[in-house]
């Protein structure tokens, strides 16, 4: 269960959060529309513990145990995952050896054995089969190279084999066509159990019509404006933002 | 002695030998102790302080005695080696035979600063194949000043694979002049992680059609150390191909220096070269030099160079933090993969996984 209570957070002089509150019980994906520069992108930063955003009030738990005083690993170790808007070229990274590391490193962390090389690749071989990505994938250098939605493909193949307990997708869909945007819809949607919970961040409703959400929030001016069931992700598509920002 | 180099002469320009000259070398003392040698099933030849140690060595079969410098050579650090030159090896394969793999080993110790001057030579016969390992280390101060004379006969091929640990209170130059025949290759790569200052300055020359030269370098410094990596490649045939890949990691305030020149004469057609020096700053006291020198007298020729200088990209180590992997790591997973393009043409696999090993143990120092 991911708590957000009264976060503020601030980049430089401007604060960008301005006292985000939700709760995101285990099991449950929820959606966070809103227009430009209402703080999606921040939120998910702060969530993730990237630097240069300072909170200045409030806080956030998840399971329990307040993550912002954790390092970005070990909010990973903890079982969240950031899918980033724009997924990160690794020029001389394998991604086999990107994601095992990955993997073994967070399993060393919640004190499991790691996997060695046979083993790590008979799954990563299995998930890549089922997202539908070319078995090349693996000998590629992480993201050099990629399409936007073999990017974003890759960020789901991360998913499938890290397994988070909570997944942060920002703005996943941007730039995706409809074939990817199926993919990424898939990606989360089959790791949907009453453990794993779901935040999804996105400018446009045609996401969640592929990965439906039990709740839909709306961010503005840096706060939680409204929030409402999934229908409510239709009646901004149709109404727009305008008369949200206001509120 | 013949004067050291000053930073007046342009091929010195970027590296100051004062430090050096400040210190009045000894001649090597007899050493006692036993050098660590690294388990790699190869022929060898080991060095301590400058001097053949045939309890240490093996034979092998290629190997002639020590011959007396004949002067060949006219950058200054070869000229004081010819003064002072007393060992080496002196190896010539006879032609199409494969060699295998040799080790040749220089272990320095001493209390008080010494100096010694190896001449090696290596020569290949036609069509033959030989691959030289070599590993510089040390403890104090000492000055190694090596030259390198080797002859690629047509169609022969010589990889020679350095790894420089010297003692980083030492002073390491060693100078590599290459002849390399018609179809022949030099492949070269020295990584330098020693040294308070080292210079490795190669000149190849490229003398008949399909000739090619591998002139990499890798090199990791902290603390004051200064790295030099001058090459000249020369291109006087046509159809040759030369690569240079160098690739430097800085911290603390360490100083590395490439300086990469090649002259393409005007017989020399078809030129395909190739150079790359890219540097990875990882303190802001950290510096890097970068020389490209092209001259070019052929028209119709191939030559590109590039030169960046940088530090790591935060947003990728947080990428890889993000994925669980602890900084240290991210940080360690990136400076391995800024340096795989230098290290890719290492084939010989025995020689990768040495300098693998020390790859990951020089991190941890850090």
């Amino acid at each position: 269960m991911l708590e957000i209570k009264n976060l503020h957070a601030r980049i430089g002089d401007a604060e960008i959060l301005k006292g985000v509150t939700l709760t995101i019980p285990d099991g449950e994906i929820h959606a966070i529309m809103g227009p430009n520069g209402a703080g999606k992108s921040t939120l998910s930063y702060v969530l993730s513990g990237r630097d240069g955003y300072e909170v200045t009030e409030g806080e956030v738990l998840f399971n329990g145990e307040n993550i912002l005083e954790m390092e970005p690993e070990d909010r990973a170790a903890a079982g969240m995952l950031l899918a980033f808007q724009y997924p990160v070229e690794l020029p001389g990274v394998g991604n086999a050896n990107f994601l095992r590391t990955s993997l073994n490193a967070i399993r060393r962390k919640r004190g499991e054995e790691e996997l060695d090389a046979v083993a790590f690749l008979k799954l990563a071989r299995a998930a890549v089969k089922q997202l539908a990505m070319k078995e090349d994938f693996l000998k590629r250098n992480v993201n050099v190279g990629f399409s936007g939605g073999e990017k974003k493909r890759n960020e789901m193949l991360q998913m499938a084999i890290l397994k988070p307990h909570l997944a942060i997708l920002d703005e996943t869909d941007s730039g995706l066509d409809i074939d990817a945007l199926k993919i990424v819809a898939e990606g989360v949607n089959t790791l949907r159990d009453e453990k794993f919970s779901a935040l999804v961040i996105t400018h446009y409703q045609r996401l969640l019509d592929h990965i439906v959400p039990d709740v839909v929030h709306v961010l503005a001016g840096g706060k939680i404006v409204r929030s409402g069931p999934a229908s409510l992700a239709l009646e901004l598509e149709a109404s727009g933002y305008a008369g949200l920002e206001a509120a | 002695m013949v004067a050291l180099p000053t930073r007046k002469l342009e091929a010195w320009r970027y590296t100051d030998l004062r430090p050096l000259s400040a210190i009045s070398f000894a001649a090597p003392p007899a050493v006692s102790a036993t050098p660590e040698l690294p388990d790699l099933p190869f022929p060898r030849f080991v060095f301590l302080n400058g001097a053949l140690n045939a309890a240490l060595s093996t034979g092998f079969a290629h190997a002639k005695p020590f011959a007396p410098v004949e002067g060949q050579g006219t950058q200054p650090m070869a000229l004081i080696n010819a003064d002072y030159a007393q060992d080496g090896i002196n190896i010539e394969i006879p032609a199409g035979q494969n060699a295998g793999e040799l080790l040749l080993v220089s272990a320095a110790s001493g209390a008080a600063p010494f100096a010694f001057h190896p001449r090696h030579r290596v020569k290949l016969g036609q069509g033959a194949t030989f691959t030289l390992i070599e590993l510089d280390q040390g403890e104090g101060i000492y000055w190694q000043n090596a030259v390198f004379e080797v002859e690629v006969a047509e169609g022969a091929k010589f990889q020679h694979f350095r790894l420089q640990e010297e003692s980083v209170e030492a002073f390491n130059t060693t100078t590599i002049h290459a002849d390399i025949a018609g179809d022949a290759s030099y492949e070269h790569f020295t990584l330098t992680l020693g040294s308070k200052i080292s210079r490795t300055e190669i000149e190849a020359n490229l003398l008949g059609q399909n000739a090619l030269a591998h002139l990499n370098a890798a090199q990791l410094l902290g603390g004051v150390q200064h790295g030099d990596f001058t090459t000249i490649i020369r291109h006087k045939a046509p159809n040759c191909p030369s690569r240079q890949t160098v690739k430097s990691v800085l911290a603390g305030r360490a100083r590395g220096v490439f300086q990469g020149k090649i002259e393409v004469d005007q017989i020399a057609q078809k030129t395909d070269g190739y150079q790359m020096s890219q540097a990875l700053l990882l303190s802001p006291d950290a510096e890097m030099d970068i020389k490209p020198e092209l001259q070019i007298f052929a028209d119709d020729v191939k030559c590109s160079h590039g030169a960046t200088i940088g530090a790591l990209d935060e947003e990728q180590v947080f990428y890889l933090r993000s994925r669980g992997i602890p900084e240290a790591d991210a940080r360690q997973i990136l400076i391995r993969a800024f340096l795989e393009e230098a290290l890719e043409p290492v084939t010989h696999d025995a020689s990768k996984t040495l300098f693998e090993e020390v790859l990951q143990s020089w991190w941890s120092k850090q």
